[in-house]
């Protein structure tokens, strides 16, 4: 076996019993690099000994998403209006990192500012499937996705605000945990959608996932919305037993427009947890179908107040138009946010300012957030009578580069069964379940009540363990 | 001709003087060097988060309930969304629906009588930071310093009626922000500003007028100058037949005169929402509740405490509460000395006069009370004269020294010994036939001169009322 295709678990262990030394696997994650981030330009800039931030002792090469500020290294969204800003701190996340011994990879491409599901909307070009080169990694966290598959670092960090860890993990083959809202410090994450936003896990297994979750996971003064829970070793959920766990299934998650193919490997799935021993309690969620326009209602309204920030006064980029239009300020304002912006980013800041407008508050943004309550009860209620909800992460497999970058709205609605977890602010995670008949992953998903992540690492791995999903590896 | 109403309501922001800023662990500080005072948080670097500083909540709560208000227990920030380079978030974090007080109250003085002023909310949110124009280079610089610093914004009723009113409210409730110590108050420093809302309408009419938003007011007097000029506008706007358009105007207080700043149409559209990176939360009610408790004793019923405890008149007490240093100072005087109403004369005349004239507060001047007593005790028992009392009291400000060593030192005890003042009285009386002859065939002012002699003598020394005694027996009994 490649080292590069170890899990964190098995390095952990080799390193252990001293049959691998953390120089060679870095050596090997770094040729791994430079042979396979061209095809999947996974990384917007590969990294290299220079861009390594380590010290020694650090041993799992982790990739960071280029929304998640690490001190002195260029962290950009994905935008050419963060073109060379250097955060001069680190995100908490990063820093618990690198008490536990792992070595930084930053940069690891998305869609600008988190907008999309493709990282196609990255100002550094798309990122690929490992799987397919000519697809989609999925998004927005396609690049940390794509890294985790190929083999270009053992484990990463994403950031989920409507389904941009999970859904990336089900087009890639991996698993993606999105944490309970407040599981993690949003500290040094570069806001998309604050009231949605979650840094979670993306993992080659459940027991990684787990481990990577164990040091991320508490309570950090500097976040306010960051919950003062202790965090549990979240390994001692990873026991195989899923005797009378009641596994809902709702009905508004198995539609049509499905690709039946995903449809099919969920389906088996729930017969496997079956054979283990979990109980199938079927139920409904009767506000799902609101779920998407809600969610770019809110999350585009926090976005457009998030994004202010970037306007040429105080880092990254400062444009001025040659000709000038009206006042010096006005005019840097203009040009920098129209070169800075791709037109994604564009789209959901006006979208954003729309529902904000006075006069329409009331009928966009205010509704939203009750309806969102809505959303919120139906999890409640379903979790009385389950403990945990399975589905599949997204509606279909990896779409071809190019498919539906002109159509925003087929775009959006890959994000279907994704945008309730956040919406709820409940945890949820999505893990292999089999392979269409182009041989793409399929990701099926478990959500639980908050702070839960016991609940469907338990299911996750339990389902894992019985199935051979997890070890299969692209070949790039 | 008809006759209007002016209408006015003063929105006041207060900066407020914790150790650090309202949302970031920064010194809140100011005349630091420029953008010194920073960090991640306050220069809204991306990935960053506000987190809420108890104490700017605690004085928020001080500053509603010192004002009548009733305090919101439920805590929650809003995000006010605009472009300007000295907001380095593109929104700045306020409180919209929510404000930390509401509905309170404030009494002034019109025309010797009691009038309430409504108080509409006070909502706590950030500063921006300060922009620098340098003309030479011909650019702007930023300096973030005062980036979060924690403001209040007291926002009042329309119910002032005149430039007078409003000055007179200012005033009143400068002296309360003073007392709770939650301000330095200073408009000079930018630490106390001021907007006022001016509108006039018919006298007799309900409905307000269409109002102008006065800004860039720096000092009371400014506040009431912009407003007297505001309202003849207005009112010679009117009389020509034209109407008021709603706009905010700058007072510029070298041309003493106003000019358009932006129309309503320019007028921002702030979007507020829930501000989602801090999580409302409620406040106990008792927290409020011994919150009041612990509020110091307002002016207001200081002033009233005086008037009946220490039968000082309403003139008297009304100087002692401008200054809480002045009034402790007095109270702790009366403990130890009857005459309060003597107390009050000596802090409201020469000790006031000694502050005014080195600019110094009380409590730089090395004054005790103790000390003070001393020396009104010094002057009840003969031993210097009210002049020379006035004159020592110049001595200890500077010095500190106790008032009895200072009159031993400058050897200035009044000769009130009868036998030595006798003595020169009957000198004086041989030496000084001719003017002897005059006070005694009426010219009584001449006794003047004869006193006047004395004093020289005894080199101001001797105790002038009792030399008056003196000579008028002698002269008479000759």
């Amino acid at each position: 076996m490649n080292l590069f295709d170890l899990t964190a678990n098995e390095i952990l262990k080799k390193i252990q019993c001293s049959e691998l030394k953390p120089s060679a696997l870095k050596a090997a994650i770094i040729e791994r690099n430079s042979l396979v981030n061209p095809k999947t330009n996974a990384f917007i800039r590969t990294p290299d000994a220079v861009t390594i931030l380590n010290t020694d002792g650090d041993v799992l090469p982790v990739g960071i998403k280029d929304n998640i500020c690490i001190k002195g290294h260029l962290t950009t969204c994905g935008s050419r209006i963060l073109d060379g800003f250097r955060p001069p701190y680190d995100a908490c996340v990063v820093e618990k990192l690198r008490g536990a011994g792992n070595v930084i990879f930053g940069g690891l491409n998305m869609d600008e500012f988190a907008f999309g599901s493709s990282c196609e909307t990255s100002f550094y070009g798309p990122s690929r499937n490992p799987w397919d080169l000519s697809r989609v990694p999925g998004g927005s966290s396609g690049g940390s996705a794509a890294a985790v598959a190929a083999g270009q670092v053992v484990w990463a960090l994403g950031s989920d605000t409507g389904g941009s860890i999970r859904q990336p993990a089900s087009f890639c083959g991996i698993v993606g945990l999105k944490p309970t809202y407040g599981r993690v410090s949003r500290y040094g994450l570069i806001a998309f959608g604050s009231s949605l936003d979650q840094i979670g896990p993306l993992t080659k297994d459940v027991t990684d996932c787990a481990l990577l979750l164990n040091v991320i996971g508490g309570f950090d003064p500097r976040d306010s919305t960051s919950m003062d829970v202790a965090v549990p070793d979240y390994t001692q959920a990873l026991t195989k037993d899923v005797k009378g766990l009641r596994i809902g299934i709702p009905k508004e998650y198995f539609i049509d427009g499905i690709q039946p193919e995903v449809l099919t490997a969920v389906n088996k799935a729930i017969e496997v947890l079956k054979g283990q021993g979990a109980l199938i309690v079927p139920l409904s969620l009767p506000h799902t179908e609101y779920a998407v326009a809600t969610y770019y209602i809110v999350a585009t309204a926090e976005a457009s107040s998030n994004l202010a920030r970037f306007d040429g006064v105080e880092f990254g980029l400062r444009a001025m138009p040659s000709v000038p239009r009206k006042s010096s300020l006005l005019d840097m304002y203009e040009e920098t946010r129209a070169q800075g912006f791709g037109n994604e980013a564009k789209r959901r800041i006006m979208l954003g300012t729309y529902v904000l407008s006075s006069g329409y508050y009331e009928a966009y943004y205010l509704r939203a957030q009750k309806v969102r309550t809505l959303i919120k009860q139906d999890f409640d209620k379903a979790f009385n009578e389950c403990d945990v909800i399975i589905s599949p992460t997204s509606p279909t497999t990896s779409f071809k580069i190019g498919e539906k970058m002109d159509d925003p709205i087929a775009m959006y609605l890959s994000d279907i069964f994704t945008i309730p977890a956040n919406l709820a602010g409940i945890p949820a995670i999505s893990i292999p379940c089999g392979f269409d008949s182009a041989s793409l992953p399929i990701g099926l998903q478990f959500m639980a009540k908050p702070f839960a992540e016991e609940t469907v690492l338990r299911a996750a791995y339990a389902y894992e363990q019985a199935t051979p999903w997890h070890e299969r590896r692209a070949v790039l | 001709m008809t006759t209007f109403e002016t209408v006015i309501g003063l929105e006041v922001h207060l900066q407020l003087k914790t150790k650090t800023k309202i949302f970031c662990g920064c010194l809140n500080e100011f005349g630091s060097a420029p953008n010194t005072n920073v960090c991640p948080v306050c220069l809204g670097l991306p990935g960053t988060l506000p987190v809420l500083n108890r104490r700017v909540l605690e004085y928020g709560m001080k500053v509603g309930l010192a004002l009548n208000c009733s305090i919101n227990s439920f805590v929650k920030f809003d995000r006010k969304n605009y472009f300007y380079p000295d907001l380095p978030k593109g929104y700045q974090i306020s409180q919209f629906d929510f404000p930390i007080a509401k509905l309170g109250f404030l009494d002034i003085l019109v025309d010797g009588k009691e009038k309430r002023i409504g108080i509409t909310r006070a909502h706590l949110e950030e500063d921006a930071g300060k922009l620098i124009h340098d003309t030479v280079n011909a650019c702007t610089l930023v300096d973030y310093n005062r980036t979060g610093t924690p403001l209040i914004e007291i926002v009042s009723e329309p119910d002032l009626r005149s430039s007078q009113e409003a000055y007179d409210y200012l005033t009143g409730l400068k002296l309360i922000l003073s007392y709770l110590n939650v301000s330095d108050c200073d408009m000079e420093k930018g630490s106390l500003r001021c907007d006022a809302n001016v509108s006039i309408r018919p006298l007799g009419q309900i409905k307000l007028g269409t109002k102008a938003e006065l800004k860039n007011l720096n000092s009371f007097s400014a506040v009431k100058r912009a407003i007297d000029f505001e309202v003849a506008r207005q009112t010679t706007v009117i009389l020509s037949g034209g109407s008021i358009v709603q706009e905010t105007l700058l007072w510029d207080e070298a041309k003493g005169r106003t000019v358009s700043m932006r129309s309503k149409e320019q007028a921002h559209d702030y979007r507020y929402f829930p501000e989602p990176d801090l999580v409302p939360f409620i406040i106990k009610s008792d927290v409020i509740e011994n919150m009041r408790q612990s509020l110091p004793e307002l002016p207001q019923a200081k002033l009233s405490r005086f008037v009946s405890a220490y039968k000082l008149s309403t003139y008297d007490a009304g100087i002692l509460i401008q200054d809480q240093s002045l009034a402790d100072f007095f109270e702790t005087c009366a403990k130890s000395y009857p005459d309060t109403k003597k107390i009050a004369n000596w802090i409201n005349g020469p000790i006031l006069k000694e502050m005014n004239e080195r600019k110094l507060g009380l409590t730089q001047l090395h004054l005790s009370p103790l000390n003070l007593v001393k020396l009104i005790t010094r002057v009840e028992d003969g031993t210097i004269s009210n002049i020379a009392a006035k004159d020592l009291l110049s001595d200890i400000v500077l010095t500190a020294k106790d008032a009895d060593v200072l009159i031993a030192e400058k050897g200035i005890a009044q000769v009130s010994d009868d036998a030595a003042l006798e003595k020169i009285v009957d000198e004086l009386l041989a030496q000084n036939q001719k003017t002897v002859q005059e006070i005694l065939s009426g010219k009584t002012t001449a006794l003047g001169f004869l006193v006047g002699q004395a004093m020289k003598k005894t080199q101001g020394k001797a105790n002038p009322k009792k030399l008056n005694d003196i000579f008028t027996r002698r002269l008479h009994h000759a």
